[in-house]
Parts: C-alpha cells; sequence; structure tokens
C-alpha cells in the first residue's frame, strides 16, 4: 500500500509538472530583466512598464474582449435557441440533419472553416455589400458561428438532464409556452448558459486561424499580434501580458469555486436543519 | 378559508357528468396507449385509475391535462369539449408525481405562480397562498426551497400548488407513490379530507390497489389500455367481472370448473381442481357444460377440525404453512388435488385453544354467496 501511495503522489506530481511547467516558466520569465527571454538576468517589472507602452498590444487584447464578449453573447443566444429545439420539440421532420449540421463545426477543421467563410463574407460584400471590408462585424460573425456549436451541445445535454415536467408544470398552471420558458427553463438553465458563454468567450478570444481569414486591416486580435511577434522573435512583454491574463482568470475560477462550495455547503446544512420538523 | 368552503359544489354525483370520455384512444406509432375507452365522471367525485405500469392510465391521465391528445374521440369537462384546448387554457391542473415543484422558486413562490399567471393582484395572490399553505399544514415553510423540504412536505406543496387555482378538475399522478407507508396512509385520508372539504372532483392514477380502495368514491381497473371494471370499490372486490379485476384486486383462490347444474337462484359448478362442488348463489346465467372459474377470498374461507354439514363448498385439506401478521394469520392450505389455496383468519384471541399448527387436517368451507363465477 505505501508504495502505491507513493507512486500515486509521483504520477500526480509528473501530471502537475507536464501541465504547468510552461506556464510557471512563462510566468518566471515575465519578471526577467534580460531581453533574452531564455536567459535569466534578475527580477524586474520592466517589462511590465514596456507592456503598458506598448498599444498595439494591449489594443489587440481589448479588442480581442471585444469581439469573445460579443460572439460569445450571440452564441448563446443561438445556441440556445437550437438546443432547447433539438432537446424538446421531440422528433420533427430534418431534426437528424439539424442536429448534425449544428455540431458539424466541432469537427470541421478551422483552415476550411476560416476559408469557406472568407469567400461568403467576399460574394455577400459583391451582392449586398454587407459586410463592407473585413474586420470587427465579420470576426464577431465568424466566432459566433463555431462558438454556438459548444454552446448547443453545453444546453442540449443540461437540458436533457432537466425534467421536461418542469416545463409541463409551468403550462398546467396556466403560463403559456414562451412564458413557461422564461420562467421556468430559462432560471434551470443558467448555469449551462454561464458555462457556455465562458466557453465562447475562450474560444473566440484565442481563436488564430479563422481570425486571420477574416480579419481585415487594422483588426488584428491579441493572438494573432502575438503570433506575429513570436515569428520576429518573443519580446518579454508578451509574457507579461499573458501573467496578467492567467492570474485574472485564475482568480475567476478560484472564486467561482469558492462561491459554489459554500453556498452548497450552505444548501446542506439547511436541509439538515428541516430533518427533525419534517419527520 | 371561507372563498373555499362556498366553493363546494351541493350537487351530487346524481347530475349530468362532468368529465366526459368519449370513445378515446391514443395510439404511439403501432402501440396501442388507451383503447377505446368511455368514461363519465361526475363532480366532486374521487375517481382513482388503477392499473399496472402500462396499463395506460397515465396517458389518459395526460389527455385530460392537454399533455396529448386523443388519436379518437374526445374529451369534455364541464360540457366544453377540450379537442384542441392547450394545458393552459383547460380549468385542469394536475400534481405530478415526481412534483415538479420548481426549484429555483421558494414554497410560497411555487404556490403562487398559478395565481400570477392568472393575472391576480399582489396582495390577493398573497392572502390565497397563505390559505393554501395553512389548509395543507405548510404555512410555516412558506420562505424554504423545495429542495430543504422532506418528502412529505413536498407533497403538500404540490398540492397546494395544483389546488391554488381552484380547478373544477384535479389531477392526481401517483400522489402518494413517493412516500413511504406510514405517511402514506397518514396522508390518504388528508387528502379525502381534503377533497371533501373544497368539493374538486378528483382523477387520482395509481398502481396501489389498497390506495385505489381507501381514496375512491368510484375507481376504474385499467389493463392494456382497456378499462375492465368500473365501479364503487367494494363492488369490484366483491363482484369482479373477471380474472383480471379479481387478480388485480385484492387475493383470490381461484378455481377452474364445469357449469352442471344452472337455476335461477342458484348455480352448482364441478371443479375437478379443488375437488369440490361449488355452490353460488348469485352471478351469471351460462349454459350448462360451459367451463367457468370461480374466485374465493381467503378471508371468506372457514377452518375447521370437524366436517361442517353440507355436502357443497366443503373440501379437505392439510395445512401447509402458516405466516403470523400480527392482526390476522395466512394459511397455505394443500387440497387433496395437490392444489394450494389461501385462508387468512383474524386473530381474535391472543390465545385460541383451535389455532391449527401445520399439517393439520382441516376441512375448508365457505357460504353459497362467497364464491364469484366468472366467465371471462
Amino acid at each position: 500500500m505505501r508504495r502505491q501511495g507513493l507512486f500515486v503522489i509521483l504520477m500526480t506530481f509528473a501530471g502537475l509538472v507536464f501541465l504547468y511547467a510552461p506556464i510557471v516558466t512563462m510566468m518566471v520569465l515575465s519578471f526577467n530583466s534580460s531581453r533574452l527571454v531564455t536567459v535569466w538576468g534578475g527580477f524586474s517589472l520592466h517589462w511590465y512598464r514596456e507592456l503598458l507602452n506598448n498599444e498595439a498590444l494591449l489594443d489587440g487584447a481589448w479588442l480581442s474582449i471585444e469581439i469573445a464578449a460579443l460572439s460569445a453573447t450571440a452564441a448563446v443566444v443561438l445556441g440556445t435557441l437550437a438546443g432547447f429545439v433539438l432537446s424538446r420539440f421531440g422528433a420533427f421532420r430534418g431534426k437528424v440533419a439539424m442536429a448534425g449540421m449544428v455540431s458539424a463545426p466541432l469537427v470541421m477543421p478551422e483552415v476550411i472553416t476560416g476559408l469557406s467563410l472568407l469567400l461568403l463574407f467576399v460574394a455577400m460584400e459583391e451582392l449586398i455589400g454587407w459586410p463592407a471590408g473585413r474586420g470587427i462585424t465579420t470576426l464577431v460573425l465568424s466566432h459566433a458561428t463555431f462558438c454556438m456549436a459548444y454552446v448547443a451541445i453545453v444546453v442540449q445535454s443540461r437540458l436533457a438532464q432537466m425534467d421536461g415536467v418542469l416545463e409541463e408544470a409551468a403550462l398546467d398552471l396556466g403560463a403559456r409556452p414562451w412564458r413557461a420558458f422564461l420562467d421556468v427553463t430559462l432560471p434551470m438553465l443558467a448555469p449551462a448558459l454561464i458555462s457556455g458563454w465562458l466557453l465562447a468567450f475562450t474560444l473566440s478570444f484565442d481563436d488564430l486561424v479563422i481570425s486571420s481569414f477574416v480579419s481585415g486591416p487594422g483588426s488584428s486580435t491579441l493572438p494573432m499580434l502575438i503570433f506575429s511577434k513570436v515569428r520576429l522573435g518573443v519580446s518579454p512583454d508578451v509574457n507579461a501580458l499573458a501573467t496578467i491574463m492567467i492570474t485574472i482568470v485564475a482568480a475567476c475560477v478560484f472564486l467561482y469555486a469558492w462561491r459554489a462550495s459554500t453556498r452548497l455547503g450552505r444548501r446542506k446544512s439547511g436541509a439538515a436543519g428541516t430533518q427533525p420538523s419534517g419527520a | 378559508m371561507t372563498s373555499l368552503a362556498s366553493n363546494r359544489s351541493a350537487a351530487g354525483p346524481a347530475d349530468a357528468p362532468f368529465v366526459r370520455i368519449e370513445g378515446v384512444t391514443k395510439r404511439f406509432g403501432d402501440f396501442v396507449a388507451v383503447n377505446n375507452i368511455s368514461l363519465d365522471i361526475h363532480r366532486s367525485e374521487l375517481f382513482c385509475l388503477l392499473g399496472g405500469s402500462g396499463s395506460g392510465k397515465s396517458t389518459l391521465l395526460r389527455m385530460l391535462a392537454g399533455f396529448e391528445h386523443p388519436t379518437e374521440g374526445r374529451i369534455l369537462i364541464d360540457g366544453q369539449d377540450m379537442t384542441g384546448v392547450p394545458p393552459y387554457e383547460r380549468p385542469v391542473n394536475m400534481m405530478f408525481q415526481s412534483y415538479a415543484l420548481f426549484p429555483h422558486m421558494t414554497v410560497a413562490d411555487n404556490v403562487g405562480y398559478g395565481l400570477r399567471r392568472a393575472g391576480v393582484a399582489r396582495r390577493e395572490v398573497k392572502r390565497r397562498v397563505a390559505e393554501m399553505l395553512n389548509l395543507v399544514k405548510m404555512g410555516d415553510f412558506a420562505h424554504r426551497k423545495p429542495d430543504q423540504l422532506s418528502g412529505g412536505q413536498r407533497q403538500r406543496v404540490a398540492l397546494a400548488r395544483s389546488l391554488v387555482r381552484q380547478p373544477k378538475l384535479l389531477l392526481l399522478d401517483e400522489p402518494l407513490g413517493a412516500l413511504d407507508k406510514k405517511l402514506r396512509e397518514e396522508t390518504q385520508f388528508e387528502l379525502m379530507k381534503i377533497q371533501t372539504q373544497l368539493g374538486t372532483t378528483f382523477i387520482v392514477v395509481t398502481h396501489d390497489q389498497d390506495e385505489a380502495m381507501t381514496l375512491a368514491s368510484r375507481m376504474g381497473v385499467m389493463n392494456e389500455g382497456q378499462l375492465v371494471q368500473v365501479g364503487e370499490p367494494r363492488n369490484l372486490y366483491e363482484f369482479p367481472s373477471s380474472r383480471f379485476v379479481a387478480q388485480f384486486i385484492g387475493a383470490v383462490n381461484m378455481f377452474e370448473g364445469v357449469l352442471v347444474d344452472d337455476e335461477p337462484d342458484h348455480v352448482r359448478i364441478r371443479s375437478e381442481e379443488a375437488g369440490c362442488t361449488f355452490f353460488v348463489n348469485h352471478g351469471i346465467s351460462s349454459a350448462p357444460g360451459q367451463t367457468v372459474h370461480v374466485a374465493v377470498r381467503p378471508e371468506k374461507i372457514r377452518l375447521s377440525r370437524e366436517i361442517p354439514p353440507g355436502a357443497d363448498n366443503v373440501v379437505k385439506g392439510v395445512v401447509d404453512e402458516i405466516a403470523y401478521l400480527g392482526n390476522l394469520s395466512v394459511f397455505q392450505v394443500r387440497l387433496g388435488t395437490g392444489k394450494l389455496i389461501r385462508v387468512t383468519l383474524p386473530n381474535l384471541d391472543r390465545h385460541e385453544g383451535t389455532t391449527f399448527e401445520p399439517s393439520d387436517t382441516v376441512h375448508c368451507s365457505w357460504g353459497p354467496s362467497s364464491g364469484v363465477v366468472l366467465a371471462s
């Protein structure tokens, strides 16, 4: 038993190193005073100051956040509707086709998605004059398209777990279908909508391939900027930016987990409190 | 409470049917869930639909609620044709088997939901919710969430929520199914009390025959999508019309036999299976020579050491096993033909002199009105 315990501990440690060593390395190097990324030259906040002056990078980060927020929101609206139709409307003509088409972007190579979207936008511009040129609009449209598939999957699986009888109960109590959706389905769906939105945000935020196809001049997203910088040699201010982003994300995840665990604890103690009177 | 009390209908089950089910059939693809059912239910009745799983009882209930639509036939509630009327426009509420309480709302919000959807003013909602919660004795729990309640408490909230709109008809799908035995028995009587108090017509679906017998003013037994027999619980128990009903409701000893004597006031049936002749002074008339079944309930059979007088309705056997259940004892008696029958005797005294032991030879006898002749 002891040896097995040691083995488990070692493997866990090895796994954690495998996952987090690159990130830790990058975070440490962001405090490097040396201009050479791979040579340690002492502790310094130099690159954080440098980052504040690098407007192109900051603009790119802001643009990415903006695009990710917009496309995640659009993806949640569209994906929820698709997921709802697929899991609650019973069997309808073309359901299989719809299910396949909704999840197709999950398996479609990004290069192909990007290229076909570009061709579509060019053709549309010629035919109806919209979207004029490539930029934020085309980026948001493209990201919403492939993020929607992920949201639809998340929503659909949540709805499958949820008892359809709750919606029936609302109908039975006099709610019209749309009202029942707002009053019962949507609140129950909230956790799935939040995680779907975050997933879509993340996917959009770090998308490089599709963005490269459909972005135009002056609308370079953060991943595109970093990628083009790396080709010229990594500059340590990218490390600084990445460190800030990771810190924010980690803080959010930690806060969410902490809130979820305290809420669960409170619910458990609340339920236990009712036991004596319930008996 | 006053407004609810005034809601009570004075009309008895004698007037025109309140719910009329006319030749309703429901098919799912090739499967016939409900097969050509016609049934009238009167105002203020507590009607139980009893049946095993897959008998179509829940499908029938869901058609009354408007969640399913009949493939054929139609349903009228209070004289109004319900064809094409969606659930949210029917004067009907349903209590779901899983209770279906909204987990993100408090007890008060759950109960008030139907009133808010009906556009009742906020203060009125508050008043009626409080009134309803008091009726089901849940007044102290108004601000709890459903997951902070026990099973019995949830059941009460679900009942309150389905009654608060003062529906003309309340549908209850296995209302006590999720409760433990003791709570079930208490709740049964409470449910009956509330029904009498409000005068609402109740239709209860259940697979539990004891529950149906206790609750129902009238009940219908369903099997394979068909309504097999409808009547008062007492009639169904004493005068089942088929072997299915006899065996489904309560325990029964069933004997195959041949009709040998058919007089206006009695029939005689010779049963090789039992090794005796049955004398039955009521029931059906059939052609002599026909094979029929005779059903005798275990509690209607007497056991004795001496041979009782008379030649009919007596058979000799050996006590095989005895199960002591406290209030009564169940005897398994092996007849001369090898058939095992079941006899229940009440334990009247703590120590009775003539208590039977296993492998005792006994004479089983029953009265002329105890047997029921079943042709189908």
